[in-house]
């Protein structure tokens, strides 16, 4: 087994994709967000519930995609529940520098999300680690409602 | 000689391919994406080499020896496809970049003249996007509809649903001969003549076939036909369009430029025929050569023999695969085209395919140019090995092995 395959299919992520986290309906949601990645046929749906103090409260995700797309988003949505938007927003920085940047830098705040490292040897395969990113993104992005995003930026 | 005692000599042949010949991430490469793009032989890559090394020169207008050169190999070419595609004339081969161009010219230039508002067009669920895109495209313009033959759950046309489809409101009937994704062979001669009988126009997407079979557009029927030179050992970027001589010549031009015009005036010009008309601009006169080289390297080998081929690797392919636990192979049981493609339980098209790919294997994972098709089977994508006269028997023993390790390792 080439050494990129075990850093890329860490023994975590392969587990988080064969029993994903926080994967179900989310009926109270405030904010839904289809996330489609249509090079791969990817889609993870996000529902976002905020508490009392606009954190985070509750977020499920459903959909089905590839290990990574699967995994990571039941890794991400892990670390942000509970935490503030500006909290969340920092954290959802830092993992998109991790999976694309080539510096060696991996944050603490990122805990278990930094064995998603190994993405960044598979530049095709940076928009399956993404998806759920870009979805948790544009859910803290709008006031509320659904809405949809793309990884092909559909005109 | 590609031939030892009348047969060919495969081994022989795969060493006319450089490219074959190395590894990939530490292990020999075995290429199985032959559907997307084949590998060129040598042969192939000298003809590039001999024209830009002694004849280069631009086409049809140099009054010079380079120019007469280059123009008479690209003519030549002309006629070599002409002959190779069985057409009645080289006036009939366009050069185009490709299938998708060639089909997008009938569209947009037949189409765009001859398509009505109230005008259907009858295509089939497992087009490639390059043979509906195209014609979404000019549909929405000219307010004609679209209508699909279903596909069957073994991955066939619903032939039974074709006399209510084709109605003679249908103006134009386009199919692929062979399908990228299920490798099903569609019955074009029969889809033809049932077509031309309610006085439709016939397209043939001959992507996937012109390379593998022994193709005839007069023995199909077809008013167009397209394919790729890159699927069949020619360079990428060079392609044909088959258009039969009478609707070719009654098709207006499309794009506009040099070389496809007779007198041209500051208010309005006059057009070359068929198919200079549609050749605006310095045509790919070295792709065009590469193609006619690679038509020669095919017809010594001969496409019956590489039909025959491609079809005992695909049968045993099939044979090895259905062997394995929790697999789902796609398409017609069979005769079909080179191409297998299946949904394994233990992993997604794309964990397999960098799994696959990680230990040297080239296959290709997702929708194929085929989201319609997928989203009929009810899947995501799929994953597809598809393969040509130089793969082996032994490569589908090393596929078979990377995916039952793959199945432990995602399993």
């Amino acid at each position: 087994m080439s050494s990129e395959l075990e850093d890329l299919y860490q023994e975590v992520i392969l587990d988080h994709s064969r029993r994903p986290r926080n994967f179900g309906e989310l009926p109270d949601a405030a904010v839904r967000v289809h996330g489609d990645n249509p090079s791969c046929g990817d889609e993870i749906h996000i529902a976002v519930k905020f508490g009392t103090d606009d954190e985070l409260a509750d977020l499920k995700f459903t959909g089905h995609g590839c290990a990574i797309s699967q995994a990571s988003a039941s890794l991400l949505t892990m670390k942000v529940k509970g935490k503030s938007r500006p909290e969340t927003m920092s954290i959802l920085h830092a993992f998109r520098g991790l999976v694309t940047n080539e510096t060696d830098e991996a944050p603490s705040l990122l805990g278990d999300l930094r064995l998603f490292r190994g993405v960044r040897k598979f530049p095709q395969r940076v928009k399956c680690a993404l998806l759920a990113c870009r979805a948790i993104e544009q859910a803290l992005q709008q006031p509320g409602g659904e809405s949809s995003i793309s990884t092909e930026g559909e005109a | 000689m590609v031939h030892k005692a009348g047969v060919p000599d495969w081994n022989r042949i795969r060493s006319d391919f450089p490219i074959l010949d190395q590894t990939v991430h530490g292990h020999p490469l075995v290429y199985f994406d032959n559907a997307a793009t084949t590998q060129k032989p040598r042969a192939v890559i000298e003809a590039l080499r001999h024209y830009y090394d002694n004849d280069n020169a631009n086409v049809h207008r140099g009054l010079h020896e380079l120019s007469a050169r280059a123009t008479d190999a690209y003519e030549k070419s002309r006629q070599r496809v002409a002959e190779y595609i069985g057409a009645a004339s080289a006036d009939e081969i366009v050069f185009t970049r490709g299938t998708t161009e060639s089909i997008n010219l009938v569209a947009r230039a037949w189409g765009g003249k001859f398509l009505r508002a109230g005008d259907f067009i009858l295509l089939t669920e497992m087009e490639h996007h390059s043979n509906l895109v195209p014609w979404q495209l000019i549909a929405e313009r000219v307010g004609a509809r679209l209508r699909f033959i279903p596909v069957n759950d073994d991955g066939t046309l619903a032939l039974e649903e074709l006399s209510s489809l084709l109605t003679p409101e249908v103006k134009l009937f386009a199919c692929t001969h062979v399908s990228n994704s299920l490798g099903t062979i569609n019955p074009v001669a029969e889809l033809c003549a049932r077509a031309r009988a309610v006085g439709a126009v016939t397209l043939i997407d001959c992507a996937q076939s012109a390379g593998h079979m022994p193709v005839s557009v007069q023995e199909v029927g077809c008013d167009f036909a397209a394919f790729s030179g890159h699927k069949m050992g020619a360079p990428t970027g060079i392609g044909a369009l088959y258009g039969r001589a009478e609707i070719l010549n009654a098709t207006p031009p499309w794009h506009g430029g040099g070389e496809m015009i007779v007198n041209v005036s500051l208010e309005k010009s006059t057009f070359k025929k068929a198919p200079h008309r549609f050749e605006a601009g310095t045509p790919n006169i070295a792709g065009a050569i590469g193609l006619a080289a690679a038509i020669d390297y095919i017809e010594a080998i001969g496409r019956a023999a590489i039909f025959e081929h491609d079809a005992n690797l695909t049968t045993y392919a099939l044979e090895r695969l259905v062997e394995m636990p929790g697999i789902r192979l796609l398409g017609p049981s069979g005769k079909r085209g080179a191409i297998v493609s299946f949904v394994m339980d233990s992993a997604h098209p794309h964990d397999l395919t960098t799994f696959a790919d990680q230990h040297g294997l080239a296959l290709r994972g997702g929708h194929h140019c085929n989201q319609p098709l997928m989203r009929r089977f009810g899947v995501p994508g799929t994953t597809r090995a598809s393969f040509y006269f130089y793969n082996t028997t032994a490569e589908i023993d090393r596929m078979v092995e990377i995916l039952h390790d793959a199945n432990r390792f995602f399993g």
